[in-house]
């Protein structure tokens, strides 16, 4: 399947649920939050929550600003 | 023979920001600093206790420097909703940041467009409302309009915060009445934010009754930053102290000083 992460398109495989997302691209855990189709996932569901074909994931972390 | 003064040399009275209480009226923006180290001597120069970060894309390499170096010198995280021009946009970025960081604190900060940076005001009221409902601590990002600041009080945000002038552009505060203004009937802290050049405009923010200052490029892009944090947080200390000290009024003509002979 193919996902948006980040406004890049990317190859999972079928079936994969956040958690086995974010191990695949390599993000670190610490200090990132993950929305899923514009809803935040909480850090406790990524293991159980299940991304579709075609998803838009977006993963933010904090950077110097402001 | 000198006598010891027993004026504080910080005010006792902590700044309160819903729940939290902080020591230091500066707060510090990071964005700016040319490297962590840098902005490290800065931040500990400052002396605060509150500092803003902003949420971008975590890319894959992606270092957390800067929250690694937040930490160790036991910074408070003030995440920012920069770059967001409209309610949902901040609104979504807000529970990212609570999500990512494991805070409640939200700087809100929706802007019209990029040449002035300007608040967006209706957008900006419009998510002030659906994070205070959401349970967050807002700090809100606005224009020096005192009609606006106040209804974000009323929309329960824990901190209005005016500009002094146009984010990054060192000008000052370009309408010190209007701070007035705000100050005289707000309920909440005024955190005068952005525009802030030099130590004698922090200063002026605090004399005009502010209960803290937010800046960063002041300080970030200062040709010292380590000086100009320092100079910066001797201005808030100062200002702070004028204004409960009570300033002479201004008169039109001269008043001796000495007695008349």
């Amino acid at each position: 399947m193919r996902v948006h992460v980040n406004g890049d398109l990317r190859e999972f495989r079928d079936g994969s649920t956040v958690a086995e997302l974010l191990t695949e691209i390599g993000t670190t855990r610490q200090g990132v939050a993950v929305a899923l189709e514009g809803e935040v996932v909480q850090r406790g569901r990524w293991a159980e929550i299940v991304v579709a074909d075609g998803a838009r994931l977006e993963i933010l972390t904090a950077v110097q600003g402001g | 023979m000198t006598t010891e003064s027993t004026v504080p040399a910080t005010t006792a009275e902590p700044l309160r920001i819903g729940s939290y209480e902080l020591d230091s009226r500066l707060i510090i923006g990071t964005g700016g600093a040319s490297n962590l180290s840098v902005l490290e001597r800065a931040l500990v120069a400052s002396g605060t206790e509150l500092t803003t970060v902003a949420m971008r894309r975590a890319d894959v390499d992606g270092g957390t420097g800067v929250l690694d170096l937040l930490r160790t010198l036991g910074i408070r995280l003030l995440p920012n909703t920069a770059g967001c021009r409209s309610a949902a946009e901040a609104v979504l970025t807000a529970k990212l940041a609570r999500e990512a960081l494991g805070t409640d604190l939200i700087k809100l900060e929706v802007h019209a467009d990029d040449r002035t940076l300007l608040p967006e005001p209706s957008e900006t009221l419009d998510a002030a409302e659906q994070l205070v409902a959401d349970g967050f601590t807002v700090l809100a990002y606005t224009g020096d309009d005192p009609v606006i600041a106040l209804r974000l009080e009323e929309a329960g945000c824990a901190a209005v915060m005016p500009l002094g002038a146009p984010i990054g552009t060192g000008l000052g505060i370009r309408n010190p009445h209007n701070i007035e203004l705000i100050v005289a009937r707000a309920g909440v802290p005024i955190v005068l934010d952005a525009g802030i050049g030099t130590a004698s405009d922090a200063a002026l923010a605090m004399e005009l009754g502010c209960s803290a200052v937010l800046l960063s490029t002041a300080v970030t892009r200062a040709q010292d930053p380590e000086r100009m944090a320092k100079a910066m947080r001797l201005a808030v200390e100062s200002g702070r102290l004028a204004r409960e000290a009570g300033r002479v009024p201004r008169r039109f003509w001269a008043q001796a000083s000495s007695p008349p002979r």
